[in-house]
């Protein structure tokens, strides 16, 4: 029984990590919200908090796959059935970090970049968090 | 060249194609080239890290010598000449209360910072005084304090205007004075929320009545929103009697000098253009002011040339851009301006001096250096001189110019607010009028 519990520790997705992963997912949306905002308005504000809101995103998803990598490298079982939810947190970041310069530019020269980067991004993201989770629920079962 | 980590990093990966060499395409007088707008993920960024002079001095002219007349000033930036021959500097810096609104403005701010002097500003003006005439200026005194950021500096009789960033001031003055007489009074405060662009440039009309103050907007293109460029991005003349104040010309983005062309009153700017459309674009400009007009920002530049970051558009404002004189070059950030006398030599008679604080926003750094630009019948003529150079070293840059100011005795004086130097550039005198062949 015991060694059936400790198994089931290392196979759920830590808290920890479960909170900066979920977390980053509002703050990309919140983006691109604030993308389609600016967009219709030219209320600049909304540029401003697109900004803000994809470096708290790069953040959560950043210290994310920071966990991510130091699980690959441990190789657990776990850790290696999430190579995709590595790949597609990774490609979350560099495509985040891109959208993070291109928020950067003034007025409106982010257009129409900041709104199609957000929604590729975003749907990254989600997808990272899917396999994920659904990891770790298929850790539980073994 | 302390180029940015980030930049290189980026670069490498190749995802910049804007970054590389653009070398200064010589983008002077009245019809430039203006190349297509362009801007990498990454702005071209490049700031000069700051050195001491040491035995080094800027290189002017041959038959002119250049001396250092002040040192250790606290961020010197105009100077004005009194009728004594007394220099006074204006010492300051402002903008402090623009908030950083994105987290690109952090490291803009900070790529900025490490090309600006450390010192902090004095909000003062400094009186310098030659006695005896020999181009050492042995007497030094604080004429007024406790000032806020002051910037443009203008007499006209016994009325001395200080334009701090947030209002204009008069002093008393009476020849030969070192020390202000009381606090100024205040002819009219100025716009002064955020102060993006923070220094207020100040020229007075011959006759004294008008006052002329140069604006410059609260952002690089509007990106604040267009409800804090109300009254910014103009030239305000003010009833030196009353203060009552309407705008001049606008459309002009920061209008960093102004200075009244001798003989004919005809008012005349240098203007910082905006930053972002890449490393030729857009080009700075020395201006005579028609009053009424619009310069363009934030809608248009150099004519009708549209920019397409501002939402939403205006056409009509569009049309209604006007071209300036003559180009100065893209990003050279002109902040001096001075009209010359005959007394500076037959090659820098007819004209005016411009100091160029220099580049940050494009990859090999441009300005750094005083010109000259030559006019005949009171309009530019020609490709500008290079009058003082040698600002920016191999590695580093030692000084950054910003006003400059024509002594009518036959000196240009320089201020540098990076080695918070005060230069003076002058003819070498023949030893008698008799004896010409011993110049030089």
């Amino acid at each position: 029984m015991a060694a059936e519990a400790r198994t089931r520790r290392t196979e759920a997705i830590h808290p920890v990590h479960a909170v900066l992963l979920a977390g980053s997912l509002p703050l990309f949306l919140g983006t691109l919200l604030s993308d389609w905002a600016y967009g219709s308005t030219y209320e600049v504000q909304w540029a401003n908090f697109a900004s803000w809101l994809l470096v708290g995103a790069l953040l959560f998803s950043g210290l994310a796959l920071l966990w991510s990598f130091i699980e690959l490298l441990r190789a657990d079982r776990r850790g290696r059935r999430n190579v995709m939810g590595f790949l597609l947190l990774l490609a979350t970041w560099v495509v985040g970090f891109i959208n993070a310069l291109v928020h950067a530019k003034d007025g409106w020269a982010v257009m129409p970049e900041a709104p199609i980067l957000s929604i590729i991004v975003a749907a990254l993201v989600i997808g990272a968090i899917w396999f994920a989770f659904s990891g770790s629920r298929s850790g539980e079962t073994q | 060249m302390n180029r940015i980590k980030l930049s290189s990093a980026v670069a490498a990966v190749g995802l910049l194609a804007a970054c590389g060499g653009d070398p200064d395409p010589s983008q002077y007088g009245p019809n430039p080239e203006l190349p297509a707008q362009q801007r990498g993920l990454l702005p071209s960024m490049a700031v000069a890290s700051p050195a001491g002079w040491g035995d080094q001095r800027p290189t002017v002219p041959q038959g002119y010598t250049i001396t250092a007349i002040a040192t250790d000033l606290k961020v010197p930036r105009q100077a004005l000449i009194l009728p004594n021959g007394d220099i006074l500097i204006a010492e300051g810096k402002g903008g402090k209360d623009a908030p950083a609104l994105r987290p690109k403005d952090f490291i803009a701010g900070y790529v900025m910072e490490q090309g600006s002097s450390t010192t902090e500003g004095g909000d003062r003006l400094t009186l310098l005084r030659d006695a005896d005439g020999d181009g050492r200026y042995e007497g030094r005194a604080v004429f007024a304090e406790n000032l806020n950021a002051p910037y443009g500096l203008a007499l006209s009789g016994n009325a001395l205007y200080v334009a701090n960033q947030d209002a204009l001031v008069r002093f008393d003055y009476q020849p030969g004075q070192i020390r202000a007489s009381g606090p100024p009074v205040t002819v009219t405060s100025l716009p002064a929320e955020i102060n993006h662009h923070w220094t207020k440039a100040l020229a007075v009309s011959p006759d004294g009545r008008r006052l002329y103050v140069g604006i410059g907007s609260n952002s690089n293109v509007g990106e604040r929103g267009m409800a804090v460029e109300e009254n910014r991005a103009m030239i305000w003349e003010v009833d030196a009697a009353t203060g009552f104040h309407r705008p001049f010309a606008t459309g002009l983005r920061n209008p960093t000098a102004l200075a009244v062309q001798p003989g004919i009153g005809q008012l005349w700017a240098v203007v910082n253009e905006r930053d972002e459309l890449g490393p030729n674009l857009v080009p700075d400009y020395l201006t005579s002011v028609r009053q009424g007009a619009f310069y363009g920002w934030p809608y248009a530049y150099w004519g009708q040339n549209e920019d397409p970051r501002v939402r939403p558009q205006d056409p009509q404002k569009v049309a209604a851009t006007i071209r300036p004189d003559y180009s100065l070059g893209s990003h050279h950030a002109p902040l001096g301006l001075a009209f010359s006398v005959p007394a500076m030599g037959a090659n820098f008679a007819e004209g005016v001096f411009i100091g160029e604080h220099g580049s940050w926003n494009r990859n090999t750094p441009v300005g750094y250096r005083v010109v000259f630009v030559p006019f005949r019948n009171g309009r530019p003529a020609g490709a500008p001189i290079e009058f003082a150079t040698g600002f920016l070293g191999e590695d580093a840059a030692r000084g950054r110019p910003v006003g400059v100011a024509v002594d009518p005795r036959g000196a240009l004086i320089i201020v540098d607010d990076l080695s918070n130097t005060v230069w003076r550039v002058a003819p070498v005198r023949p030893q008698a009028a008799a004896a010409p062949a011993s110049v030089q």
